[in-house]
């Protein structure tokens, strides 16, 4: 997007006010933002619609992976906090804490990423394709990564965007905006995993 | 952010050829590509109608060539019922989404939108050329499925499961061609997505002086709004197709359900929901619909207000319309499947709303007809086929209020009554306002008028060719032609005959008719009359660049300072009877 840069000017006296007083990055970020989550409305909706058709879904969540996915939540949770911070310092002109705190929004990310594969690994291990699974009906497998790999992936895509972001803005070829824009990304994955966690997990808690 | 900068500057001029001319960043080279793009579509797609129809009245003849296409679908030249069905999946596939999306919308949305409102380019000009490419290679895809070894796939464009789903089982087509068409329609929406993305920001933000969003055209509207509904319409399509890929090769069974039987061969799959399919590809499917129509409207009714020469009773109603068309346009996907053994009272809630949007559809006719009653009209080819499109619009969407009650629905469900309705209303029209835009814009966007005198034989040609097409089409389907067959040996249907021949012998003519248009096109590229700076009178930016067609920044460095509402006509001024947009003369009174 780096061309956008030059749509900011938007010279004093020759164009119209934008309606929304944000730059058109910002503005393009929030529309995917709608859009993305039209996409995750639908993943979710045909979860939904499969899992309340089948009379076998596998009520399979122990407590232990209920505390995993807690602390999973934790972590991306806390990595929306370190994100508003670094957000905050590359506002404020903190070039070093801004880098610092976006940096640590990755780790945080990675972590997450690697705790949830570490899941998936296990899950796979006890017998659970796309097809079919050791406990009913075999949609639960198949919706189980479909949903939670689409959100596995926008993680992943936003650590490296964020990263991207990230080392262009220490060179000076990002600023603070598309520190935020990107921020927004994040908030946006993170606000989505809000919706996975009780509908993929709490839902299906072993009775 | 550098604010102080005199005016938007997005790219230099274009050096290099393969910068200028094929991954050009210039929303105007970008829009003709969109415009190339969609005819090849077009014809692809009207060819294969051809052999449709061809094959309809005459199962048993060998069509020369066609065995070069393939040697498993059409021996000797005579295609299989299930080639049939592949052609026709082919047909609407590439008509719903390479030709009518791209040409209304993304073809003429990118060369005028940035133009009428007064911008160098889109806001983004790089991702406007990733979408453009991104389609092409949808396009790609979608066409590599006639080379591959069982031929195209045969679910038609809805792909309905569990035909699409379970693999090759299901038929020729069903194994790597279906995969190719998941394939090339999931790209297609994210070239979509890119491309809304984009117009709604250019329109929000990249406004000159002047022009406020109550002073943009209603066609520049028409962009607007239809890219905010595909905005949301493509983002649900887009994990649809991933199921349905994941359930041919992942192994899922989103979309097929339990104990399938097909070709003797029980599937492995269980637990999915056809139905499943159904809803998230009409909650995409139905908005489709409009996102074809809507630019349709758009350009329609920009060209009428130019050939009345006054202003329209009220065009601002016209864009509340399109609003209300746009937001119903996700409330009554379910209106396609009152048959699919959904809950009858739900098909009684989506009927609700799918007749509320005669509401805005009747209101938006009467205000061209009240319009048009008592104004000059300037006949030319352009504003014929807005009258033309008006036809069509009210004859095609006057079947839709008997489709859109589940009790006579049930008896035309999947009949010829429903291609008829859909071909009028969504097809023909569509592609009427398409004819209209490229009469009407192609002195800007070549510099050369197109001849009248072919304009408008191609008008007459076409206009009474499509309605030979499509009209029987209501009748066979009210007597009880179903769709889809590939030959009519049913006893009742066999009496019916002599208006398939009726009917394939218009469809070869007004095809045929289509060469005018072409030759039309070619021709004026290179040898038409010179065009004047503003062939039509008319008021919108467009007209104000400083060359036809513009120059790379559209205005000369310049951004023009809006001064009115877009349509003065019929107004006291030193240019006549109509003040262009950037005109800073103040109206006389109405002569």
């Amino acid at each position: 997007m780096s061309e956008a840069n030059l749509t900011m000017g938007h010279g004093a006296g020759v164009m119209e006010e934008r309606p929304f007083a944000i730059p058109s990055k910002k503005l393009v970020m929030w529309l995917f933002i709608i859009s993305d989550a039209c996409t995750f409305g639908a993943m979710l909706f045909a979860y939904g619609y499969v899992r309340n058709a089948a009379p076998d879904w596998p009520h399979h969540f122990e407590t232990a992976s209920i505390i995993n996915v807690a602390i999973m939540t934790f972590i991306l949770v806390t990595s929306s906090l370190t994100m508003l911070i670094g957000t905050r310092a590359a506002k404020s002109g903190d070039k070093s804490g801004a880098l610092r705190f976006t940096f640590i929004t990755v780790v945080l990310g990675l972590v997450f990423a690697a705790l949830h594969l570490r899941e998936w690994m296990s899950m796979i291990h006890a017998g659970v394709s796309l097809f079919q699974n050791p406990w009913g009906a075999p949609l639960f497998g198949a919706s189980f990564f479909g949903v939670t790999g689409l959100h596995l992936a926008h993680v992943v895509s936003g650590a490296i965007a964020l990263t991207v972001v990230a080392l262009g803005y220490k060179r000076g070829r990002y600023n603070a905006d598309d520190i935020e824009i990107w921020s927004l990304y994040w908030h946006f994955v993170d606000l989505v995993w809000m919706f996975v966690v009780p509908m993929v997990y709490l839902l299906n808690v072993a009775q | 952010m550098s604010e102080a900068s005199a005016h938007v500057v997005h790219h230099g001029p274009p050096t290099s050829f393969i910068r200028k001319h094929v991954f050009s960043l210039d929303h105007k080279v970008i829009g003709k590509q969109y415009y190339a793009l969609a005819l090849v579509a077009v014809v692809t797609g009207m060819v294969l109608s051809w052999l449709m129809r061809i094959h309809l009245i005459a199962p048993n003849w060998p069509i020369p060539g066609l065995q070069w296409l393939s040697k498993v679908g059409a021996p000797g030249g005579v295609m299989t019922p299930e080639y049939y069905l592949s052609l026709m999946t082919m047909h609407g596939t590439l008509m719903v989404f390479f030709v009518l999306t791209n040409a209304p919308f993304a073809a003429f949305g990118n060369y005028f939108l940035p133009i009428q409102i007064g911008a160098e380019d889109m806001a983004f000009p790089r991702f406007n050329m990733m979408s453009f490419w991104t389609t092409f290679i949808a396009f790609c895809i979608l066409v590599a499925a006639f080379f591959v070894p069982d031929g195209p796939p045969l679910a038609g464009w809805t792909a309905y499961a569990p035909l699409s789903a379970v693999g090759k089982d299901a038929g020729p087509g069903e194994g790597l061609g279906q995969t190719l068409w998941g394939l090339s329609i999931f790209v297609f929406c994210i070239a979509s997505l890119l491309g809304s993305l984009n117009f709604i920001a250019t329109t929000l933000d990249l406004r000159t002086k002047g022009m406020t969003l109550a002073r943009m055209p209603i066609v520049s509207w028409a962009w607007f709004i239809t890219s905010c509904i595909a905005l949301l319409a493509f983002a649900v399509l887009l994990p649809a197709c991933l199921l349905l890929i994941l359930d041919r090769i992942g192994g899922t069974s989103f979309f097929i359900p339990s104990g399938l039987n097909i070709s003797d061969h029980l599937q492995p799959h269980q637990g999915g929901s056809p139905l499943l399919w159904q809803h998230l590809f009409w909650f995409f499917g139905h908005p489709e619909v409009y996102i074809a129509i809507l630019p349709a409207i758009g350009i329609v009714s920009h060209i009428l207000i130019n050939s009345m020469r006054k202003p329209m009773l009220s065009h601002k109603t016209i864009i509340y319309c399109m609003m209300g068309i746009g937001f119903l346009s996700y409330m009554v996907w379910g209106h396609h499947m009152f048959l699919s053994g959904m809950n009858p009272f739900s098909a009684l809630v989506f009927s609700f709303p799918t007749l509320m949007i005669t509401i805005p559809a009747t209101i938006m006719t009467l205000i061209w007809l009240g319009s048009l009653y008592g104004s000059n009209l300037r006949i030319n080819t352009a504003s014929l086929f807005c009258l033309g499109f008006i036809s069509m619009f009210v004859s095609g969407g006057v079947s839709g209020f008997f489709l859109a009650q589940p009790s006579i629905d049930i008896y035309l469900h999947a009949t010829y009554f429903v291609v008829g309705h859909f071909h009028m209303v969504m097809g023909v029209a569509a592609i009427f306002g398409v004819f209209a835009g490229t009469y009407f814009w192609f002195p800007k966007m070549t510099g050369r008028m197109m001849s009248e005198r072919l304009g408008r034989l191609h008008f007459w040609l076409t206009f009474i060719g499509t309605y030979c097409i499509f009209m029987p089409f209501h009748y066979l389907g009210l007597a009880g032609n179903v769709r889809r067959y590939s030959a009519f040996t049913d006893d009742f249907l066999v009496p019916l005959i002599p208006v398939h021949k009726f009917i394939t012998y218009s469809a070869l003519f007004t095809g045929a008719v289509q060469l005018v248009f072409i030759f039309n096109l070619i021709y004026s590229h290179f040898k038409g009359a010179i065009a004047p700076a503003n062939p039509w009178e008319a008021t919108s930016l467009e007209w104000s660049t400083p060359s036809s067609p513009p120059p790379f920044d559209n205005f000369g460095g310049k951004h023009p300072v809006v001064y009115h509402d877009p349509y003065q006509y019929g107004v006291k001024s030193s240019t006549g009877d109509y003040l262009m947009q950037d005109s800073p003369e103040r109206a006389g009174e109405t002569p």
